[in-house]
């Protein structure tokens, strides 16, 4: 796999966003193990202490645990996934919004927006494609 | 203790000043990147940190000892000139290589020799330049060494080859080996580097964990570079 980075900002804030999608979207599912460190780096092609920084800070904000001889997991708390997965949500809504006020939307056609992209062809066939 | 120290170095051809009052401190468990432009000092660096140049003045200390035979056993270094015999068979620098260096890996050099669809049955003499270069890069990456140092191991190899060399790198990466890639391809390795040095007339010029760089100055490390040399 080869994983187009922003190369404009720190690889691990990057790849901490990309965990936090894994486990928001079930593919790193509650309880399971994550990868080692070495083939996380493989698979994205980045310095191994990078995944380590950003799985330490998966770990810090309680997304993930360590346990001494087994290795690193995926919380058990699903209130925990769920409440980040609200956060994502709330956070990418919010920049909509902001990028929506920015070319002087107004909140009913925001909305009317919404609907229409919701109800689009388009959308309806990349979910099911997802 | 440090795993490279050096302070004060100089090294002179002639009236060329290489390097110019050089003080750098690196530790084991990371992997930096040695920048900058022709003849601003990286090669000659690395053949002094891989015991190939004796001839400087200041302190050198590689894992507390002074460049030589002793600190050659800890350091698997990649010329940027080839020194095999180009009458060998890739199977017989293998196994000298096997034979020489008691920390080789025979297992992961004939692995890496088929990861990079060379023969083993063929001599350096009938390889092309970029083959040469992958024997040199996969002689240096199958030792489990303290120290590697690879002085541009992807200028002369093509993409695909060059993808097999940074896995290689990520692979062998350990806790407790320190590796050092000099480059001006910065693009393809920015992403696998933690740190980097930027070289400039014999001097550093820049040095810094590349997520803090790019977290500073809002740019990639190859950009940053070539705004700071243009």
């Amino acid at each position: 796999m080869s994983y187009k980075f922003d190369e404009s900002q720190p690889i691990y804030l990057q790849l901490i966003e990309i965990f936090k999608t894994y486990i928001a979207n079930g593919a790193w599912k509650a309880g399971e193990k994550i990868e080692s460190v070495r083939n996380l780096a493989l698979d994205f092609a980045v310095n191994p202490n990078t995944v380590q920084r950003a799985l330490v800070e998966l770990e810090n904000i309680g997304l993930a645990y360590s346990q001494r001889t087994t290795g690193r997991f995926i919380t058990q708390n699903q209130e925990k996934i769920n409440n980040l997965k609200h956060e994502m949500a709330e956070n990418k809504t919010r920049d909509f919004v902001i990028q929506m006020q920015a070319i002087d939307i107004e909140q009913r056609e925001i909305l009317d927006l919404v609907q229409r992209c919701l109800d689009s062809e388009e959308i309806t066939n990349q979910q099911e494609n997802h | 203790m440090s795993t490279i120290l050096i302070n004060n170095l100089c090294k002179r051809y002639g009236k060329f000043q290489a390097i110019n009052n050089l003080s750098l401190e690196l530790d084991s468990g990371q992997i930096v990147g040695l920048v900058g432009p022709n003849g601003s000092g990286k090669s000659s660096l690395l053949r002094i940190i891989g015991a190939f140049d004796m001839a400087y003045s200041g302190e050198v200390l590689i894992n507390g000892l002074k460049p030589g035979l002793e600190s050659r056993k800890i350091v698997s270094y990649l010329s940027d000139k080839p020194y095999i015999s180009d009458n060998l068979r890739a199977e017989q620098i293998i196994k000298l290589y096997d034979d020489f260096f008691p920390d080789f890996n025979k297992d992961k050099a004939f692995r890496m020799l088929d990861l990079f669809k060379l023969k083993s049955e063929q001599k350096l003499v009938e390889m092309s330049k970029g083959m040469g270069e992958k024997v040199q890069v996969l002689l240096t990456m199958s030792r489990e060494a303290k120290i590697y140092i690879l002085d541009e191991p992807i200028s002369g190899v093509d993409p695909a080859s060059r993808k097999i060399i940074l896995r290689s790198m990520i692979e062998g990466f350990s806790e407790d080996a320190l590796m050092i890639v000099s480059t001006h391809l910065l693009n393809d390795i920015e992403n696998i580097i933690d740190s980097v040095i930027f070289l400039d007339s014999g001097q550093i010029k820049i040095k810094g964990s590349t997520d803090d760089l790019r977290e500073q100055h809002g740019k990639g490390i190859n950009e940053l570079f070539e705004q700071i040399f243009q």
